[in-house]
């Protein structure tokens, strides 16, 4: 039983991450309907980004702090994103307007590449690490319990609890300021959005730059587990199923899907994997999505799908 | 001037209906066809072959199957990848474990392991509809990357399913040479080639057209979808099976798993939306533009740097290439986003018009 809920609390936290992730691809979907497969490419550019910078910065200015370094990189490197968003909007979401859309999924799979050369161009190639002074050290839960407690990686726990404080914040910009309801009237319909005078050029550009941010803590996140490296970008792929299973266009999709999927993926990999020669995680996520999807092809959450013909 | 149908007057239904109405056209490919298999071969270094022309009727005859599914049933696919390795590990099984096996028919069955393993996945598809089968079908590219990594039976036991094959026969000539390779990779394209156009242009073509334009409303009509839709799966897996099997076997000649990636997934769906859904031609426009577009980069880069005299380490150049071909992607869905064949359709009219616009 414990190790069984050590297994639960290790699916939980890592479905919290792919939430983070899965979240940008829902915000970008809900108001732009794009598909968004650059998502990981800018995971990847947004943790290049601010890992590098986190280790240019004390050499540039001489402040040997930390927590300075990591500041400024992390707001050098959201004002990046920024740009990164804005140059999107301009050079290629305004130009396909009301393409089909396979033609926008390739797009975005356009942008991917571009990212992942000119991330590693600008930044360089190698495997970098960011270090947000996160602790390493194991705790231990419930000692009374169960025999031994629960081992809980504490990295783990406080990167869920990031993860989990931005999706409240981001719910509260959505629910509570100007911004955000414009975002949602963008979501709900884009012509009725412009009809009363919301400027959707400037939602998108919006919608990017949070997608941005939203990949920026997620890479800064994956990158001071793993390692800022090419790999990051399998993360997004990793999400995918995060994002169907939950409903393309649900916010609180992504979060349950996240977790059904975290959880789903750790205790197949230690209670199937065995049978089957293990690294089974990778592919069982898409077949959980998959027989999700078969009773409800719209995702858990997301808006009822209605054919006329 | 020259390309004109006047006065060529159709008398029979044969002849209205052929696949290339126009007298002109004909002659084109007739000549093209034999410049392909006579002349090319002779004149063709080896490096031109092996690096450019058998990659791209390899891939010229994947992109044709993505095509099936994606261009005429419209069922965004991102698991071709999946189906190539699964034709090429099939046909490897199969030449392998069966002595005596010929190359063509072990070929044709592992384009039959594909197409099992197509409807398999293809099966999501009757309930899951748009972006969310895109995705649905990823669940099959990491599928067989993992199958072919972890159970080892498929691929003989060997450490990290790295096979080769040697020793390729056809009808008891050896394919050796890179010239024998190209001959037989351009046969089995135009012949898988014209078996498609065939199809595409007969009654099941006409489902599959019907459902991708709007399924609701060609079952209303009476098209089942099921049958269409699993059998654009069916299809278009085994063109991408006995694709994957060339690419293997022909192409390659010993590979792994990962020869059969996501990445390679990506690459035919810009094959056929650069070339163009829905149209066979696309799918050869797509498959050059593609496959010449990291040749052309490779080398025009160095000698651009070596211009502006600056020195760019092979890292930097794979970086420069991605960077460039994300961008031109993007470019090309920009300014034309029904793809080359588009293109080639709007030229053709202007030379039929020409010298007189209207």
């Amino acid at each position: 039983m414990g190790f069984f809920l050590e297994t639960l609390f290790g699916g939980l936290m890592v479905g919290m991450l792919y939430s983070l992730v899965a979240l940008g691809f829902v915000l970008i979907f809900k108001a732009s309907g794009v598909f968004n497969f650059a998502q990981g490419a800018m995971v990847l550019f947004a943790a290049l980004a601010m890992a590098r910078f986190s280790e240019w910065i004390p050499q540039w200015t001489g402040i040997e702090s930390r927590w300075f370094a990591n500041v400024v990189a992390f707001v050098v490197a959201g004002l990046i994103m920024f740009a990164v968003a804005w140059l999107v909007e301009l050079l290629v979401l305004r130009h396909l307007v009301n393409q089909k859309g396979a033609t926008l999924l390739m797009a975005t799979l356009g942008i991917a590449y571009f990212l992942d050369g000119a991330g590693q161009t600008l930044f360089g190639s190698n495997i970098y690490k960011i270090d947000i002074g996160m602790p390493k050290d194991p705790i231990f839960l419930l000692e009374g319990m169960f025999q031994g407690g629960i081992l809980v990686n504490k990295e783990d726990l406080y990167a869920a609890l990031i993860a989990a404080t931005l999706v409240a914040a981001l719910s509260l910009f959505f629910q509570k300021t100007g911004i955000g309801r414009a975002l949602r009237a963008v979501a709900d319909d884009h012509q009725a959005a412009q009809s009363i005078g919301i400027p959707l050029t400037h939602i998108w550009v919006i919608v990017w730059c949070v997608a941005g941010v939203v990949a920026l803590v997620a890479g800064m996140i994956w990158g001071s587990k793993l390692g800022v490296q090419f790999s990051l970008t399998t993360v997004a792929l990793r999400a995918l199923p995060v994002v169907i299973l939950g409903g393309l266009t649900s916010v609180p999709g992504a979060i349950i899907g996240g977790l059904v999927i975290g959880v789903g993926e750790k205790l197949s990999e230690v209670y199937l994997g065995p049978f089957v020669g293990g690294g089974i995680e990778i592919w069982f996520a898409y077949v959980l999505a998959l027989v999700f999807l078969l009773f409800r092809p719209q995702g858990l959450f997301g808006e009822k799908i209605i054919d006329r013909v | 001037m020259f390309y004109r149908e006047n006065g060529q007057f159709k008398t029979t239904y044969r002849a209205d209906q052929q696949v290339f109405p126009i007298l002109q056209d004909r002659v084109a490919i007739w000549a093209l066809l034999a410049a392909a298999f006579v002349v090319v071969p002779f004149l063709a270094s080896d490096y031109l072959m092996r690096a450019i022309l058998i990659p791209f009727l390899i891939m010229s005859l994947a992109a044709l199957g993505v095509n099936v599914l994606v261009g005429y049933c419209g069922q965004i696919s991102l698991g071709s990848g999946a189906f190539m390795a699964v034709g090429a590990y099939g046909a490897y099984n199969i030449f392998v474990r069966i002595p005596g096996m010929p190359l063509v028919p072990a070929l044709l069955l592992g384009g039959l392991c594909a197409t099992a393993f197509g409807i398999l996945f293809g099966l999501p598809s009757l309930r899951v509809k748009g972006l969310y089968l895109a995705v649905a079908t990823l669940a099959a590219q990491f599928f067989s990357d993992w199958m072919f990594l972890r159970i080892k039976w498929f691929t003989l036991d060997t450490p990290s399913g790295s096979v080769s094959v040697s020793n390729l026969q056809v009808f008891g000539l050896p394919i050796e040479s890179a010239a024998s390779r190209y001959v037989f990779c351009l046969a089995v394209l135009v012949v898988m080639a014209v078996l498609t156009k065939n199809l595409v242009r007969g009654a099941i073509g006409r489902e599959w057209m019907a459902i991708r334009d709007m399924d609701v409303a060609a079952a209303v009509i009476g098209i089942r979808p099921m049958h269409a839709k699993l059998s654009a799966f069916a299809v278009s897996s085994f063109i991408i099976g006995v694709a994957g099997a060339l690419w293997a076997f022909v192409y390659l000649g010993a590979w792994e798993p990962a020869a059969f990636s996501v990445d390679l997934s990506f690459r035919l769906l810009f094959m056929v939306i650069i070339g163009g859904l829905g149209s066979i031609m696309g799918s050869f426009f797509g498959a050059a533009f593609i496959i010449v577009l990291p040749v052309v980069l490779n080398q025009v880069l160095p000698a651009l740097a070596g211009l502006v005299g600056a020195e760019i380490s092979t890292v930097g150049i794979s970086h420069a290439e991605l960077m460039l071909f994300g961008g031109l992607i993007v470019w090309f869905l920009i300014v034309e986003p029904h793809g080359l064949a588009r293109l080639w359709s709007t030229g053709k009219q202007k030379l039929r018009t020409w010298p007189f616009p209207y």
